[in-house]
């Protein structure tokens, strides 16, 4: 048995090995920093961040490389992802170090190696070429942001929305793993590459199929938060301390575009039809409740989480595109259209909730929308920074969020769904509604009180450095766009 | 076809009647003579001075915790001791087979200092 | 004989029980807890049937790490438990409506 036993090549999974090992050194060598400001470990996470970016960029052979008995793969989508992911995690943790240090009961060092070990559960879903290994991915993410959002113990809010994440979480990854089992006994392989091979050779229980299908699709609507599967992303995004917001509005989203990409189109692709036919409805549902719902709101953590479910129904409508009729000729240009509007949302969605960090001080958390009040008269700069991540949220020209959405649109239209594009730029058209009621609250209202910003200057300049990529990105989208084609064209 | 689940069904009755009998038995033999110190719940020979329903501490959770935790991850020796003789025996694996479980355990252990440093193993 | 259909209608029933367990219990998060648990544990009823049929070893090993996913899920919501209860004070489900619109 052992002799057919290959020793798998570490290689490809450097950067995961990387910050496992750093993240059980940051946990130990947490444990005697004295100081409260944990310079130490802000330190030493944001190093093994980078090294973990330098180690994915130098490793990257652009070719499809499986390891681990084809548990996983190395491809140049993965590398993509994992680089963008790495650059969110940097970004999100300088904008939350003002915010931690000011507040006692979250400066801790555990906030960091949860990040850490959070990101490494993110990569292996990335890189995962087998079912189970999706799951322990997922699940190590997961675990990981499930105590993110109880780190702060005293706070009612937020031990609430912990509670309502974990159940709501858990029931999830019970669906997607029931969804597993039965796309199991269907193929008889857990190997996502496998079962690929055995649906084109036909040889499958179509009923127990299809069965599972909707377990997995219901599972992943879960993790992408698109009704009707939405119900815990308002209260969390609500609940949780806003550091941990702005990481579970970012970098998860890339990890569960790549959960999508690895289980319907890299396993279930010749289920197409049927999937897209679910997730349609799934992406009409966010589009119309998300906006709507955005509306109501005095929250703007609320408010923003409202607008996560509308673009995650947005992203999908680029999933939905890429099968027509048996002809698959459009579908790598769907995807990456899916997958360009995936990191321009990531990079727009960080700015905005920057945005309320940097407003934040101790016992202040300027998540009101009455916060925003006036903002261009305590700093005109920053007003016209969250001007621009609005505006290109809305999907206004000639922002980095117009072209994701014309990207999307394009692969809608060329796919023949007329409608749903129409559909699609009407609530879209419903959602600017919002965005621009910030922008008027900020240009147009007094301010509710005039307090200098008091942010540290790294948060300051990274937080304009994060908007002017939204706007620059809008000018030059095609490069970003470029990258996201070829990934995946060499990916798949 | 409902056959089959015969032997259940007999061993349901065999497990309920061994259950049932002794209690039925004493209930009839036995002398029938109650005073309030026999019905009283017994507890190792002095008086009970509350009630048995109460809520647990805290703490109990915490230990609960770190016992879960710690005693499945252990579940994975198990497969691997039982090839662990193959392995040794393999050269080409031999190492890799061996290192893998230390890397394995060395993470748990990482694990156990911080709950330990923490003060999670301390009872006050 | 028992067929494979027999162990997927009875992994399917748990299945059912736990999520109607998680959706109809208004009463204590512990009783939640279990529910997830049991979702688990049933769909790990599907792997070892399927396993057992197919003569394959994965859905096996996919059990063992299920199980031990669930263990360590089991320990987070368990300590999210005492933490909320030392807030609120209770662990009914109802009281759960801080978060609202």
């Amino acid at each position: 048995m052992l002799t057919n036993f290959v020793i798998p090549d570490l290689l490809p999974a450097a950067p995961e090995l990387f910050i496992l090992a750093m993240a059980c050194v940051i946990l130990i060598v947490d444990l005697f920093v004295k100081s409260k400001a944990r310079t130490l470990t802000f330190a030493l996470t944001q190093l093994t961040l980078v090294g973990c970016a330098a180690i994915t960029y130098m490793t990257s052979t652009g070719e499809i490389t499986y390891t681990f008995s084809n548990m996983f793969v190395d491809d140049l989508m993965a590398d993509l992802l994992k680089l963008f992911l790495d650059l969110t995690v940097i970004v999100v943790l300088f904008y939350a170090r003002g915010y931690i240090a000011e507040r006692v009961s979250m400066a801790k060092g555990e906030f960091y190696v949860l990040v850490l070990l959070a990101t490494l559960g993110m990569m292996v879903m990335i890189s995962a070429n087998h079912l189970l290994t999706l799951y322990l991915g997922l699940e190590m993410m997961s675990l990981s942001v499930y105590a993110m959002v109880a780190l702060n113990r005293d706070s009612t809010q937020a031990t609430e929305a912990a509670m309502k994440y974990f159940v709501l979480g858990a029931l999830a990854s019970g669906l997607l793993l029931y969804g597993i089992s039965m796309v199991y006994g269907a193929t008889g392989t857990l190997e996502i590459t496998q079962v690929a091979q055995a649906l084109a050779q036909g040889a499958v229980n179509k009923t127990i199929l299809v069965f599972g299908l909707v377990f997995l699709v219901a599972g992943i609507a879960f993790k992408l938060g698109v009704v009707p599967f939405h119900m815990w992303i308002p209260d969390v995004y609500h609940g949780a301390p806003t550091p941990v917001t702005l990481f579970i509005a970012s970098a998860p989203k890339l990890a569960a575009f790549a959960m999508v990409i690895r289980l319907l189109v890299n396993g279930l692709f010749f289920l197409a039809p049927d999937w897209q036919q679910m997730l349609m409805i799934l992406a009409v549902l966010s589009m119309a409740i998300g906006n709507l719902a955005a509306i109501a709101q005095t929250n703007i953590k609320r408010m923003l989480a409202y607008s996560a479910i509308s673009h995650m129904g947005f992203m999908l409508l680029g999933m939905v595109s890429g099968v027509v009729g048996g002809d698959a000729r459009f579908a790598l240009n769907a995807y990456s259209s899916s997958m360009f509007y995936m990191v321009a949302y990531v990079i727009t969605s960080v700015a905005g909730f920057g945005m309320i960090l940097l407003l934040a001080r101790a016992g202040f958390e300027a998540d009101s929308l009455d916060d925003f009040k006036g903002l261009n008269k305590r700093s005109p700069w920053f007003a016209s920074m969250m001007m621009v991540v609005m505006l290109s949220m809305a999907g206004i020209p000639f922002f980095v969020g117009f072209f994701a959405k014309f990207a999307v649109l394009q692969a809608v239209v060329a796919a023949g769904y007329m409608w749903l594009a129409i559909a699609a730029v009407l609530f879209s058209l419903i959602g600017a509604f919002y965005y621009l009621r910030v922008v008027k609250l900020m240009y147009f209202d007094a301010p509710l009180d005039e307090t200098p910003i008091a942010a540290g200057f790294d948060t300051k300049l990274l937080l304009s450095a994060n908007g002017l990529a939204v706007a620059l990105l809008g000018l030059f989208p095609q490069t970003l766009m470029y990258l996201c084609a070829v990934a995946l064209v060499r990916s798949l | 076809m409902l056959e089959n689940y015969f032997p259940i069904l007999l061993f349901i009755l065999v497990g309920i009647a061994i259950g049932v009998l002794p209690i039925v038995l004493g209930w009839l033999i036995a002398p029938n003579r109650p005073d309030a110190e026999k019905l009283s719940p017994y507890e190792c020979g002095f008086e009970a001075f509350e009630d048995a329903r109460m809520k647990f501490d805290v703490r109990y959770y915490l230990i609960a915790i770190l016992f879960i935790l710690f005693d499945l991850e252990i579940a994975f020796l198990f497969p691997w001791a039982t090839i662990f003789k193959e392995i040794v025996n393999t050269e080409a694996v031999k190492w890799f087979g061996f290192a893998e479980m230390m890397v394995f355990i060395a993470i748990l252990v990482v694990g156990y200092i911080y709950a330990w440093v923490k003060g999670a193993l301390e009872w006050e | 004989m028992l067929t494979l259909s027999h162990f997927l209608v009875l992994g399917a029933i748990l299945f059912a029980i736990s999520v109607l367990g998680i959706f109809l219990n208004r009463k204590n998060l512990i009783v939640l807890l279990m529910a997830i648990e049991l979702m688990l544990l049933a769909v790990n009823m599907n792997f070892i049937a399927f396993s057992h049929y197919m003569q394959d070893l994965a859905g096996q090993l996919a059990v063992f790490f299920i199980l031990v996913v669930a263990a360590a899920e089991s320990a987070i919501g368990l300590a999210i438990l005492v933490v909320l209860f030392r807030n609120l004070r209770t662990i009914h489900v109802d009281d759960l409506d801080s978060l609202k619109g």
